[in-house]
């Protein structure tokens, strides 16, 4: 092992502004370019190899040093959840629908943005004053809501807005002590993880990074880069919930899924994939040899894209690794800047430590 | 001035300024108003009076324009786990909370966000509805020493998401339904440093009316107007409410009708409107009006009384929504309304 980089457990300014860039960036599945742009400005200068495939995700490959290197590919999602404008209503509102699982309860009052040129909007509701005393404990349908631009005709909404454009939350990256909240952290934390791995690349393996589009949507884009890449294995860095809040009755909380401050969790398993089980061996022994902190989150629901890359050709080895966040496909999500970073040092030294001989046995 | 009034309503929108907590505001407006009053004072509940002397003849008749300036907000009523449990000030939907920004007034100002617990952690009763007030928690982002440390029970909560405009016409923001009656009573106060008025004309920022009302009641009592305009919000027509129910943004305010309202000063309002050529709808008012307008009617003796209101969509909302038009359009009816009342308009008025 001759490389000089271990990466830090602690954020640099260029760290924070980095994730700054990518949380406030709007890439919608589907339609990632504005990610894809900082991702190919970040790693073309390391890239031996970069291309944009048909469906839009960023693939670099990296070539390392030491004899009989693994071809290792780790994948992150550019994508994020939204809405898309459906119609334009006679009163001048948008109707929409969502787009990738989002959190519908969230949307009532919150600005937004729509389309590529960012155009404020807002998501209107019915004012407390005209409701009827049980109204206020029914969920509000997304049918019943409607985006607001402030137009005062059918006219001119048409003449601002077509239909088919996307819509992110309108939500700004901030520091709350060593807490981040951004919308999007799901995968900007992934994302930002890969760019520095590809800039600080372990010279033990060949490096197949994969930024992926359109995960949000069903896992389309791994699958496709998965192919392409024919890795020996894959890793995969998303972002999970941590359901870590007090319960209502004072009972402790056992449906946690990750603890906020924990590190970052390893999957045993979920909806979609079992994480291989070589490679959650070397995971958590990298992370108790190296001191990293680490949990396993809670085996259960979820799925990230390993779920797609895991059946690939003959299949591939694969296994997810998160940084937990709070309120996920909200606007607002809260990370432990701590936790990010453990879960690029844990990376980064299972990527160290990665040697043909741990695919010998199944 | 037009860019003005949109800076300082941003500004404005932007103060934290609860209910009983509004001396940000207060002095706020106090800097906007001190050099167009003759007169400047806080009453003893918090309501700012500026006073604006009329060219009439002494003893001269006195008009109140109050428009209240406290908003609806949040309290700290317990911590759980580093998380904070909360009572509302004034009424709000808590679906409209979710995701929200806000900061909390501890002993440091800590930045948060409303979060609804995962459904694991709410009684199963509770699990299909929408989230109650009670089991809506915020978020600081600090571990729980940290914040039982910094906050305690009652700390004020405020709304923290910036003021942003929509189209060409509408500003968003929370707490507009109190600051663009004052931002419009303000162009009021300019547009009168150019026309002449009898009339004194006393401007009042009240307090307390998410709570009690109190405010204006209180400041009527005091000051013994002649006569008294409330100018406040009424439902701005959109998503939820229909075309009975509701106003169009942009076209102009409207002026009150009902029991609350004296006709005389009904029918002297539609008049200014007429000499501004300013667009004016009725509002219709059954019962009382919901504003200040009730505590000024029945101060002392009985004084006269006038609603004037801003049409606004997702009222109590941390996205209200206003046509800036209509409040320079008010503004401007309000200055109108003051410059014609003649000396003696008190004694002609008359509910017959």
């Amino acid at each position: 092992m001759t490389s000089e980089y271990s990466p830090s457990d602690r954020p640099s300014a260029s760290h924070l502004r980095l994730l700054k860039r990518l949380t406030e960036a709007v890439s919608v599945s589907g339609n990632e370019g504005e990610v894809r742009a900082i991702v190919r400005e970040q790693v073309e200068p390391y890239a031996d190899e970069l291309q944009v495939d048909a469906l839009g995700n960023l693939l670099v490959m990296r070539k390392g040093r030491s004899p009989n290197r693994l071809r290792v590919m780790l994948a992150a999602h550019m994508d994020e959840v939204g809405l898309m404008i459906t119609a334009i209503d006679s009163d001048s509102t948008l109707r929409f629908e969502p787009v990738g699982w989002i959190d519908t309860a969230q949307l009532p009052g919150k600005p937004v943005w729509i389309g590529k040129e960012r155009l404020p909007g807002v998501v209107g509701a019915p004012p407390i004053h005209l409701f009827t005393p049980g109204d206020l404990t029914r969920r509000v349908e997304i049918t019943e809501m409607r985006i607001e631009i402030g137009a005062q005709s059918k006219e001119e909404a048409q003449r601002k807005v077509k239909l088919g454009e996307q819509v992110a939350f309108a939500s700004k990256f901030t520091h709350l002590g060593s807490t981040i909240r951004a919308k999007a952290l799901d995968d900007r934390l992934g994302v930002a993880t890969l760019i520095e791995i590809v800039q600080h690349m372990p010279p033990e393996i060949d490096l197949l990074a994969a930024f992926t589009v359109q995960e949000e949507v069903g896992l389309r884009g791994a699958q496709v880069a998965a192919y392409r890449m024919e890795p020996d294995l894959a890793i995969v860095v998303d972002c999970t919930p941590a359901r870590d809040l007090p319960t209502w009755d004072g009972e402790e909380n056992m449906q946690y899924n990750t603890r906020l401050g924990e590190g970052p969790a390893i999957y045993v398993a979920d909806r979609m994939t079992i994480g291989d089980p070589r490679l959650l061996r070397l995971l958590i022994q990298t992370a108790e040899q190296e001191g990293i902190p680490h949990q396993l989150r809670q085996p259960g629901g979820g799925g990230t894209d390993a779920g797609a890359i895991h059946l690939s050709r003959s299949g591939v080895p694969s296994i997810s690794l998160s940084v937990p966040a709070r309120y996920a496909h909200s606007p607002a999500g809260f990370a432990s800047i701590a936790d990010w970073r453990a879960t690029v040092c844990l990376l980064y030294a299972t990527l160290r430590r990665l040697k043909p001989s741990i695919l010998k046995r199944p | 001035m037009q860019s003005d009034m949109l800076a300082f309503l941003k500004e404005l929108v932007s103060l934290p300024a609860l209910c009983a907590r509004d001396k940000p505001v207060r002095d706020r407006i106090r800097r906007e108003w001190e050099p167009m009053v003759d007169e400047i004072g806080t009453s003893r509940l918090g309501n700012l009076h500026g006073i604006k002397h009329g060219s009439g003849p002494s003893p001269r008749s006195q008009v109140l324009i109050a428009t209240h300036m406290d908003a609806i907000g949040m309290m700290v009523s317990e911590i759980v786990e580093g998380f904070l449990r909360l009572q509302v000030i004034g009424g709000l939907d808590p679906r409209m909370l979710l995701g929200l920004p806000v900061v909390v007034h501890g002993r440091r100002r800590l930045e948060g966000t409303i979060v609804q617990p995962p459904e694991a952690c709410l009684p199963p009763a509770a699990r299909r509805s929408a989230v109650a007030f009670e089991h809506l928690l915020i978020d600081v982002g600090l571990p729980p020493r940290q914040v039982t440390r910094y906050v305690r029970p009652g700390d004020i909560v405020s709304f923290a998401l910036a003021p942003f405009q929509l189209g060409e016409d509408f500003l968003a923001g929370h707490s507009l339904n109190s600051r663009a009656s004052v931002a419009a009573l303000t162009v009021c106060l300019l547009e009168l440093q150019r026309r002449n008025h009898l009339w004194d004309v006393i401007a009042v920022a009240t307090a307390q009316k998410e709570k009690t009302a109190g405010g204006a009641l209180t400041s009527a009592y005091m000051l013994q107007p002649d006569m008294a305009i409330a100018v406040g919000v009424t439902n701005g027509r959109g998503p939820g409410v229909a075309e009975h129910q509701g106003f169009i943004l942009g076209e102009g305010p409207t002026n009150g009708w009902g029991p609350s309202i004296h006709p005389g000063i009904h029918r002297e309002i539609q008049t200014a409107a007429q000499r501004e050529d300013i667009e004016l709808r009725d509002e219709i008012m059954p019962v009382l009006t919901g504003a200040d307008a009730e505590g000024l009617q029945i101060a002392r003796e009985g004084i006269p009384t006038g609603v004037i209101s801003i049409p606004l969509r997702y009222l109590h909302t941390s996205v209200e929504l206003v046509a800036l038009s209509d409040i320079r359009r008010t503004g401007r009816l309000l200055a109108s309304f003051v410059s014609g009342l003649e000396s003696d308009f008190a004694e002609t008025l008359s509910w017959d």
